[in-house]
């Protein structure tokens, strides 16, 4: 490595930071002030991105066509943003966060296929800025001109909106308003109009910064979930809402990747130390490890503690002689369901039982535990990979391969649980996605044991479970009795002592409960319970990839479980099975199952705005409040 | 006193979720007067302002502010008609300035009363304005208070809903807000006022309310209140 590479590389890394922090204050203010999580935050950068490379297309060459397309694709995406508040979130804004969360999900969804709609399924590149294609020559090595001036914009931009924040009204108003909703609008203002003009500036502004990436990454599919998940990255480690802080972080990690580029592979005392394969992970370290040491990021204070509204919070029910005699009928059912359906149908129920488990395994921590866990995928995957490895590796029998997922699940878990139970709210959330999202790239690059991207292929069942029925019986007994144990240890002084602990932190430490160590010991049963859903994911399709770890599933996860409702067990698994069901049953008639899924969803979230076995037993008790 | 009513309550039900606190109250407050709404801790005082505010539904019963059925707007469109709120525990925003403080709650002038502004609010609190630059969150307890009260007259309004005004503050600092009360009184402020402290009550007050366990037990002018003896003993005896 040359200082002339490292030159290029720094200033490749601060030209991406700019974009980055563009992105990342969008979605701070919009935290800030409406506390919502937009996990759609990403799908407006994406269409960014594709807005304005369709619009330059359109819009004739030259500079004017070139900025034209980047200004135009920023406004839609902020329009956008404010359609999407005014018609979704503003009517859910007294919803629990968490539901929210699952309707900017659904967002997500809607948007990913839109886009496969109208641009199809290949990345596209954009054109190259007009008068900008050049380079400047520092020390020696051309420096191209756009990245020059990304780094220049990326601190006006923070200029422009300090000043907004600081020297105009309503940037006083979105400031009050950020430490206090009710006091403002008690005091004469229209929250209405503020929070629809803070999700249009935060949109816009993710709408700008995917619009200038035009001419230096394609536009794709996949970009949704990676802008979002740099962006949660950033704003945690800078801090919730502090703009500066957010600024610090995108360079900081802009520059550290730019240096893991630089070094490349590098010997050290014999030891082969490859820093490049390091870029896909590094800014989850970095997060992790600010996280340890500075809960609240850079510049962040702690969370005032959300007030849950009173009557949200759920009943734990004995479960009564007509709750029993259901799920005695619903057993009989999955026992005999075999002899009556064809194997497709099977498998799927296969799924749907494994998924059920997994749901249940996320609920465990977000329901009783009150911890919402972003990487869930990441002991659903250790769990996978645990067994994969042992059958194939090791050689052993499938019923050992079963038990011993559950156990590095939970082993895993009781290590990453350590850390993040030492957060709360969304910075405990982002720790947990730090956590799937480094095994996940161990798991991707560590070919020799893993497989990398290729993963493991060939892992079937032991003969005699071989038969696609017996392998649904084991598997629906398996879940059966891990769902029960989680229902049985929420019942259990445990349980009472997590909820406590989620529902009143102090008081709960007062009565002598250790709450932190509550909530740690919670990480290792749910991350057992995960992980034996993996393991017979395995062995129900034979064979897995990174893929089982990724972002993706837990984000499918949170919603399976926040589409069944967070406040009962039976919720999850009566989610899952939804989920997974109507994602195979659009999947067969349409290419565009998440369009589907996500405006299923979104009506969902509109009509039923405490999931849907929430919803359902509050109905049939007659409307009680 | 006959003079008009601004604010008129009658038969609300209120409360939290399942949880009902106000059992059919029914309050009066006319042009210039102070009433003060008495009670013991967790009487319903708070839960009273915040239901005449908005801030929590009524489940019945009606308020009119000017004779306008108010019971079903949002708060920031009881607060434009001109029924100002100052919570209590004091929520200032800790981050903004003394001026910011004083911005978010600016309201255009309204007609019959002499608009306020931030100098003249520190004339009424000179404390407030050797401070214009300091953040809430560094603010003594008094002087937040001040805020607060300072910060809801930046709406104009023509009536004011004070939630406990002396509650946590040293002595010396509650008569210096019965002092500024009783002169914003003298400017033709109506005043209802939520109280533990029965002489800061009357030091200010025109007529008083008992609320008890959700319900208004006694209403009538002070000199009524201290004739009558039974109910002085009732409710309000620590």
């Amino acid at each position: 490595m040359t200082f002339a590479d490292l030159l290029a590389q720094l200033v490749n890394g601060l030209a991406n930071a700019s974009t980055l922090f563009l992105l990342a204050s969008g979605l701070s203010l919009i935290f800030g002030v409406t506390r919502v999580v937009n996990f759609a935050h990403g799908s407006l950068y994406m269409l960014g991105t594709y807005g304005a490379i369709w619009l330059a297309e359109h819009l004739g060459g030259g500079a004017l066509g070139f900025w034209s397309a980047v200004l135009i694709a920023a406004i839609g995406v902020a329009v956008l943003g404010a359609l999407m508040e005014l018609a979704v979130l503003k009517r859910i804004y007294g919803a629990p966060e968490l539901f929210q969360l699952l309707a900017t999900f659904a967002v997500v969804l809607i948007v990913k296929d839109a886009a496969l709609l109208l641009w199809g399924p290949e990345d596209i590149l954009g054109p190259r800025a007009p008068g900008l294609s050049g380079a400047i020559e520092l020390a020696g090595q051309p420096i191209p001109q756009y990245d020059v001036l990304l780094i220049v914009l990326g601190p006006v931009v923070l200029l422009a909106l300090k000043l907004l924040l600081e020297r105009t009204r309503w940037g006083v108003l979105i400031r009050a308003a950020t430490e206090d909703r009710e006091m403002v609008g008690a005091l004469g203002v229209n929250q209405v109009w503020l929070f629809t003009g803070v999700f249009a500036l935060g949109s816009g502004l993710a709408g700008l910064a995917g619009a200038l990436q035009m001419p230096r990454e394609p536009a794709s599919l996949g970009l949704d979930l990676i802008a979002i998940t740099d962006a949660f990255v950033v704003v945690v480690v800078g801090g919730l809402g502090s703009l500066g802080g957010a600024f610090l972080a995108a360079g900081v990690i802009g520059i550290v990747k730019a240096l893991c580029f630089a070094f490349g592979t590098i010997e050290v005392l014999g030891l082969t130390l490859n820093f490049s394969k390091l870029t896909l992970v590094v800014e989850f370290v970095l997060m992790a490890l600010t996280l340890a040491f500075r809960p609240w990021g850079f510049a962040g204070r702690p969370l005032r503690g959300a007030r849950e509204p009173a009557g949200s919070v759920e009943h734990v029910h004995t479960p009564s002689r007509k709750f029993w005699a259901i799920a005695l009928a619903a057993a009989i059912v999955l026992a005999v369901l075999p002899a009556f359906v064809d194997d497709y149908t099977l498998v799927l129920a296969t799924d749907c039982a494994i998924f059920a488990l997994f749901a249940a395994s996320l609920h465990f921590l977000m329901g009783p535990g009150g911890m919402a866990s972003f990487g869930h995928a990441a002991y659903f995957g250790i769990g996978a990979y645990a067994a994969g490895l042992l059958a194939k590796q090791a050689g052993a029998p499938m019923l050992v391969a079963l038990a011993a997922a559950p156990l590095a699940g939970a082993i895993f878990a009781l290590g990453f649980g350590w850390f993040c139970v030492r957060l709360t709210g969304v910075y405990l959330a982002m720790l947990t996605l730090a956590f799937a999202q480094i095994v996940w790239s161990v798991a991707w690059q560590w070919d020799d044991v893993t497989g990398g991207s290729n993963g493991l292929v060939g892992v079937w069942p032991a003969t005699w479970a071989a038969d696609k029925t017996h392998f649904y019986w084991l598997t629906i007994a398996l879940c059966a009795m891990a769902i029960a144990a989680l229902w049985r240890v929420i019942h259990a002084p445990f349980g009472y002592a997590l909820r406590a602990g989620r529902d009143a932190n102090l008081r709960a430490d007062a009565i002598g409960i250790d709450v932190k160590r509550v909530q740690w010991l919670s990480f290792p049963v749910a991350g057992a319970a995960a992980g034996l859903a993996g393991a017979l994911y395995v062995y129900s399709k034979g064979s897995l990839a990174p893929d089982v770890m990724a972002i993706s599933r837990s984000v499918d996860g949170l919603v399976m479980v926040l589409l069944g409702g967070v406040q009962t067990l039976t919720g999850p698994v009566f989610g899952a099975a939804l989920f997974t069901w109507l994602q195979d049953e659009i999947l067969r008639r349409t290419e565009y199952w998440r369009l589907i899924l996500g405006l299923a969803i979104l009506v969902l979230v509109l009509v039923f705005p405490r999931g849907v076995v929430g919803s359902l037993r509050r109905i049939v008790r007659g409307g009680e409040t | 006193m006959t003079s008009e009513t601004l604010l008129r309550a009658s038969d609300l039900d209120s409360g939290y979720g399942r949880a009902q606190i106000l059992y059919g109250v029914g309050l009066e407050l006319r042009r210039g007067e102070v009433v003060a709404l008495l009670g013991r801790n967790g009487a319903g005082k708070s839960t009273t302002l915040k239901t005449l505010m908005g801030l929590v539904r009524a489940k019945r019963g009606q308020i009119t502010l000017f004779g306008e059925r108010i019971d079903t707007l949002p708060p920031y469109r009881v607060c434009r008609m001109g029924l100002g709120y100052v919570p209590e525990e004091r929520r200032v925003f800790a981050g903004l300035t003394v001026m910011e403080n004083l911005e978010v709650a600016r309201r255009p002038s309204r007609d019959g009363i002499r608009s306020w502004t931030p100098e003249r609010l520190f004339e009424l609190f000179p404390n407030l304005g050797r401070m214009r630059e300091r953040r809430g969150g560094e603010m003594s307890g008094g002087e937040q208070q001040m805020l607060t009260i300072a910060r809801t007259l930046m709406g104009n309004p023509l009536a004011v809903l004070l939630d406990e005004p002396s509650e946590g503050l040293a002595p010396v600092i509650v008569d210096e807000m019965a002092k500024g009360i009783a002169e914003l009184k003298r400017e033709g402020l109506s005043i209802l006022l939520s109280e533990q402290n029965l002489r800061f009550a009357t030091a200010i007050a025109d007529r008083a309310a008992i609320i008890e366990s959700g319900v208004i037990r006694f209403t009538g002018t002070m000199a009524e209140l201290f004739a009558n003896t039974e109910v002085r003993d009732r409710y309000l005896a620590v």
